[in-house]
Order: C-alpha cells, then sequence, then structure tokens
C-alpha cells in the first residue's frame, strides 16, 4: 500500500513540476511576453519600464527559476490591472466557483445516478432507451447554448430566476444545471456500467431467488457495492467542473475565477490568467491522486503493482 | 510471383452483412454528411450575402420580409441574414475541427510511435511531456494558449494542434508498445526495414482502428473548442461567422431576439451530437479493448 501511494505521490508532483513549466513557456511561445501585458497604445519606454519591473529583462533561466521559487510559496506574483498580489484577486472569487462545481456536481450526481441505475435494471426497455437519449443529449449539449436556453426559458419568458449576477440562492440554479447536465451524462453512464457489472454477480441472484423485491435489492445491495466507481468519478468531475465554469460563469455573469480569467485575458493581466491555469491544473492532479487512492483502498487489488490484477 | 493461395478447407467465405448497431446511427451519418455537404457548397447555398449589413432590418424575426427579402431565421443585430451566417458558421466548424485533428493527429501518432519503438529516454521525455499536458483541464489550456498567441482562425486551429496531439500519443504509443514484440514486427525490422518504413508499413495499418475512434470524438470536441473560444471571443474574430460568435451575440439579445441564439446553437448540437454517437458506434466496432 505504502509503495503504491509513494509512487503516485512521487509521480503527482514530477507532474506539478511539468505543469508549472509549461505554463511558464507557453508565456514565451511569441518571444516577448512583455507585450502580453502593456496596454494597447503603450510608447516604447513604457515596455521598457514595464520590462524591468517585471524583471523580464533578465535570462530566461532567471526568471524561470524565480517563477518556480514563488510558485512553490504560492506566491503568483502581481496582478497588472488590480495593483495586488494574484492570490488575492483570485481568493475573492474562488469560494463563488467552489460553489457553482459544488452545485452543478448536485444536480449531475442528482440526476445522472438514479438515471443510470434505471438505465441498467431496466435494460432493454424502451424506457431505459429513452433515458439513454437524455444522456445522450446532456453530453452534446454546449454548455453556452444551454445556458441561454435556460436563461430564455426561466428568466424571459418565465421571469422565475435572473438571468445573470449572484445575488441570493436563486442565481445559482440556471448555472448550476447548465454546467451539471454535461457531468450528468458522465454519471449516468458510470453507475448503468457498474450496476449491470453488479447485477449479474451471485449474490443478486440468491437475493432474487430468495425473493427480495428488486426495490430492496437495490437499494439495499446494489447502491452499496456499484458506488465505488461513482466516487472515484465525482473526484475527477470536480476539476472537470471546475474547468467548464469558465464559460458558464461568462454566460450568467457568475463572478468566479472562470470570469476573472476572461476578464483578465481581456485586461491583458495575464499573471492572474497564468494563476488560474496553475491553481486548476493543481486541483485536477490533487483529485486524481485521491480519485487513485480512494480506489485502491476500496479495491485492494489495485495496490501491489499500480496496475490491477 | 507466386499465385495466391487458395483458401484453407473448411473457410467459408465470411457473409456481408449490415451491422445491426449501425443502423440507429445511420440518421446521424446523414446530418453529419449534410452538415459537410454545407460547409463545402456555403457559397452557393447561403441565399445572401452573410456580411452585408441591413441597418434598417436589424432583429428581424424568422420569416420576415424585409423590402421583399425573406429572412427565413430572421436577422442579427446588424441586418444580416441569420440563415446564411449559420451556413457559413458550418464552414468555419468543419475546417477548424478537420485541420486541427489533423494536425494533432499526425503529431501524436508519430511521437507516440516513436516513444513506444525506443523507448528509453526518448519514451521518457515524451510520455512525461504527455502526462504535462493532459493534466491540464483542455479547455484551459486551449484559453491560455489563446490569450498569447492572440484570436482568429489559423491560431484556434494552431492552438488546438498544440494542446491536443497528447491524446493521440498516449493512444499511438499504447498501440505500438503492444505491436513491437510482436514475431512479425521484429521480424521486418530483423531484415533491414528502416524505422520510417516499420512505422508506416508495418505498425502504422494495425494501429488505425483506436486512432480513428479517438480522432472522431477529438472532432466533436473540436466542434465544441472552437465554439467555446469563439463565444468567449478568443476565437474567430467579427465579422468572420461562426456559430461560436453569434451565440455570444445571441446571449446579449436573450430577451428581445431569441433566434439569434436559437439556430447556431441547434446546430453545434446537432453537428457534435451526431459525431459523438459516430464516435461511440466506431469504438464499439473497431476498438478491441473498448466494451461497453
Amino acid at each position: 500500500m505504502s509503495g503504491f501511494l509513494v509512487k503516485r505521490t512521487v509521480q503527482s508532483l514530477v507532474t506539478l513540476f511539468g505543469v508549472v513549466t509549461l505554463v511558464f513557456f507557453i508565456q514565451r511561445l511569441t518571444g516577448d511576453p512583455v507585450l502580453l501585458m502593456v496596454p494597447e497604445g503603450a510608447t516604447d519606454a513604457d515596455i521598457e519600464a514595464l520590462r524591468r519591473s517585471l524583471g523580464f529583462d533578465r535570462p530566461v533561466w532567471a526568471q524561470y527559476l524565480d517563477y518556480l521559487g514563488g510558485v512553490l510559496q504560492l506566491d503568483f506574483g502581481q496582478s497588472i490591472a488590480r495593483n495586488t498580489d494574484v492570490l488575492s484577486v483570485i481568493a475573492v472569487r474562488l469560494p463563488y466557483t467552489l460553489l457553482l462545481a459544488a452545485g452543478a456536481l448536485l444536480v449531475a450526481l442528482g440526476i445522472g445516478v438514479p438515471l443510470g441505475v434505471f438505465m441498467a435494471v431496466k435494460r432493454g426497455t424502451l424506457a431505459a432507451r429513452a433515458a439513454m437519449a437524455v444522456v445522450l443529449t446532456g453530453q452534446s449539449l454546449p454548455t453556452f447554448w444551454s445556458g441561454i436556453l435556460l436563461i430564455l426559458l426561466f428568466a424571459v419568458t418565465l421571469g422565475w430566476l435572473p438571468s445573470s449576477g449572484a445575488r441570493g440562492a436563486s442565481s445559482l440554479i440556471m448555472p448550476s444545471v447548465a454546467l451539471g447536465l454535461l457531468s450528468m451524462a458522465t454519471f449516468a453512464r458510470v453507475a448503468r456500467t457498474s450496476v449491470l457489472d453488479q447485477l449479474g454477480r451471485d449474490y443478486i441472484r440468491t437475493a432474487r431467488a430468495k425473493g427480495v423485491p428488486m426495490r430492496r435489492i437495490v437499494s439495499r445491495h446494489l447502491l452499496r457495492n456499484s458506488s465505488i466507481p461513482v466516487i472515484t468519478v465525482a473526484a475527477l468531475e470536480i476539476a472537470n467542473l471546475i474547468a467548464g465554469a469558465v464559460i458558464v460563469e461568462t454566460v450568467f455573469a457568475w463572478p468566479g475565477i472562470g470570469q476573472l480569467a476572461i476578464q483578465s485575458i481581456n485586461a491583458r493581466d495575464f499573471p492572474v490568467v497564468q494563476a488560474i491555469v496553475l491553481l486548476v491544473a493543481f486541483a485536477f492532479i490533487l483529485l486524481n491522486l485521491i480519485a487513485d487512492i480512494l480506489y485502491s483502498v476500496v479495491d485492494p487489488r489495485i495496490r501491489l503493482d499500480g496496475s490491477g490484477t | 510471383m507466386s499465385a495466391p493461395l487458395p483458401p484453407p478447407a473448411g473457410a467459408s467465405r465470411p457473409v456481408r452483412r449490415i451491422d445491426r448497431r449501425l443502423i440507429p446511427v445511420l440518421p446521424f451519418i446523414a446530418v453529419f454528411l449534410l452538415f459537410a455537404i454545407v460547409a463545402l457548397f456555403a457559397p452557393w447555398l447561403a441565399p445572401q450575402n452573410p456580411y452585408s449589413q441591413d441597418l434598417l432590418g436589424r432583429l428581424r424575426p424568422p420569416g420576415d420580409v424585409v423590402r421583399g427579402t425573406a429572412y427565413l431565421l430572421g436577422t442579427d443585430e446588424l441586418g444580416r441574414d441569420l440563415l446564411s451566417r449559420v451556413i457559413y458558421g458550418a464552414r468555419v466548424s468543419m475546417l477548424v475541427a478537420t485541420l486541427s485533428v489533423v494536425v494533432s493527429l499526425v503529431i501524436g501518432v508519430a511521437l507516440g510511435m516513436l516513444a513506444a519503438l525506443f523507448r528509453g529516454a526518448i519514451e521518457i521525455l515524451i510520455m512525461r511531456i504527455v502526462d504535462v499536458f493532459l493534466s491540464i483541464p483542455p479547455i484551459l489550456l486551449a484559453i491560455i494558449t489563446v490569450a498569447v498567441l492572440g484570436p482568429g482562425l489559423i491560431n484556434v486551429v494552431l492552438v488546438l494542434a498544440l494542446t491536443r496531439w497528447p491524446r493521440y500519443a498516449r493512444v499511438a504509443f499504447g498501440q505500438t508498445l503492444s505491436l513491437v514484440n510482436q514475431p512479425y514486427v521484429r521480424f521486418a525490422r530483423h531484415i533491414g526495414n528502416s524505422t520510417p518504413r516499420l512505422l508506416w508499413r508495418h505498425i502504422l495499418p494495425n494501429i488505425v482502428g483506436p486512432i480513428t475512434v479517438v480522432a472522431t470524438l477529438e472532432f466533436g470536441l473540436m466542434v465544441l473548442f472552437e465554439a467555446g473560444l469563439s463565444f468567449l471571443g478568443l476565437g474567430v474574430q467579427p465579422p468572420m461567422a461562426s456559430w461560436g460568435s453569434t451565440l455570444n451575440v445571441g446571449r446579449n439579445y436573450v430577451a428581445t431576439a431569441w433566434w439569434i441564439a436559437l439556430f447556431p446553437g441547434l446546430c453545434l448540437f446537432l453537428l457534435i451530437l451526431s459525431v459523438n454517437l459516430i464516435g461511440d458506434y466506431l469504438r464499439d466496432r473497431l476498438d478491441p479493448t473498448s466494451k461497453r
């Protein structure tokens, strides 16, 4: 167990280091990162002044080491547009994104898992096929379109919900649904496969032979045993939801880090964009690690060599 | 030259039948082909010039007739014919998706095969880079790269090609790895085939199936990403007609002109849905490692 844990943790750290390096060098794709950050219409003197104040006049390797050292101490530099440090700019917005991701996860799990269980238990029926159509639709709906459709229906036509902003719990509903629909399809598929896998097992046959009603079999036996893949997928989906929030937040003017990222690109505030990408990638890697560990705790066959049986 | 061997005794000719799983996918193949045709022949199919503005005919609802011209899907905020813009939008979607899939596929498959063939330091270098790329959520990676390179059609293709190759590399690597120790590959190597010939003639034809599956699913994703980037204002720039940028306009006029957001979104959804279903079908058919 500990060998597997150590190996995976080291792997994750190496990947983390790689991500920081990649993000640092993406900034240099066009050669001169300073041009990314100066406001339009800046004079040559302005550009030189900014270059010096940001340290871009030094050798690249020195900048890289500095950047790496900064990130290690969670120092992502200064926001150019806001004149404060990047981390405090993000800290104000992060709770909104987490709230949105939590809402979306709730929607995705709440609809996806029952749908998946239903599709497996009622396999081959017309109702199960209809459920599959719902899943396929959810999987192919671009969030920025479903978001607009929700606004059209619930804000413009019916007037039940606010169309944008973050004023109270009611403004969280539509963004959560728009974002959650995509993950809903993932959960439904995983739950379906997992339940189908369990349905063929001996213990289910025994329970049915004993005359245990199907409803009880599902609630007492099936759900527990098929929950493992769903839990691990949930860990991975959280990261996807945070990334997907970039677009949904723009649709609904939700003040999270996604909207901040786009605003910062438009304001040429590159350090903020960089930090947001890094933070989400960190979360992604960490959640991946957690999912692996969860899996190995629940299913001991995975631990030994890290590859399963 | 020797004559082809006769079939071994007892071997019957395989019966060619239409795969039953194909039937429900057929309508979606038709939808995809329809979009492809619309994209190819956009200049002949569009009833109007997609760029010509009519400020007196702004925000007209579908079916409205302005001074003798019928606007089947209505007009946008500058009085441009929405149907024509949606038709030209198909062109942008298909073009960006096709180009970015081709470029990232070529880069990714080549690197993946090389890593599996040479192993050692080359494998470690390539596959660790793949791990790093795949650990950044794809839309964020695309956004930060486009933020550096700047928006525009060519840059969007460049960004998608630069950020999407690792997925092909990982599949090509795994598939090639399972082949390199096969007797026929070792033999082909032994008798002195050059590396490019070995990869091209002996390995590539045997990994085409799984690569095709990834490419199909990626195609749908690329359509989505182009639209997403254009929606955020980071992709194809006005006045060029992209479904994504039209949706962004539609978002702003949702209370007064619902059609601007409805029709491009519907096209986007139908195209992605049909590509996804075709991809699912191909995965069932071509990828021996997948099971449902």
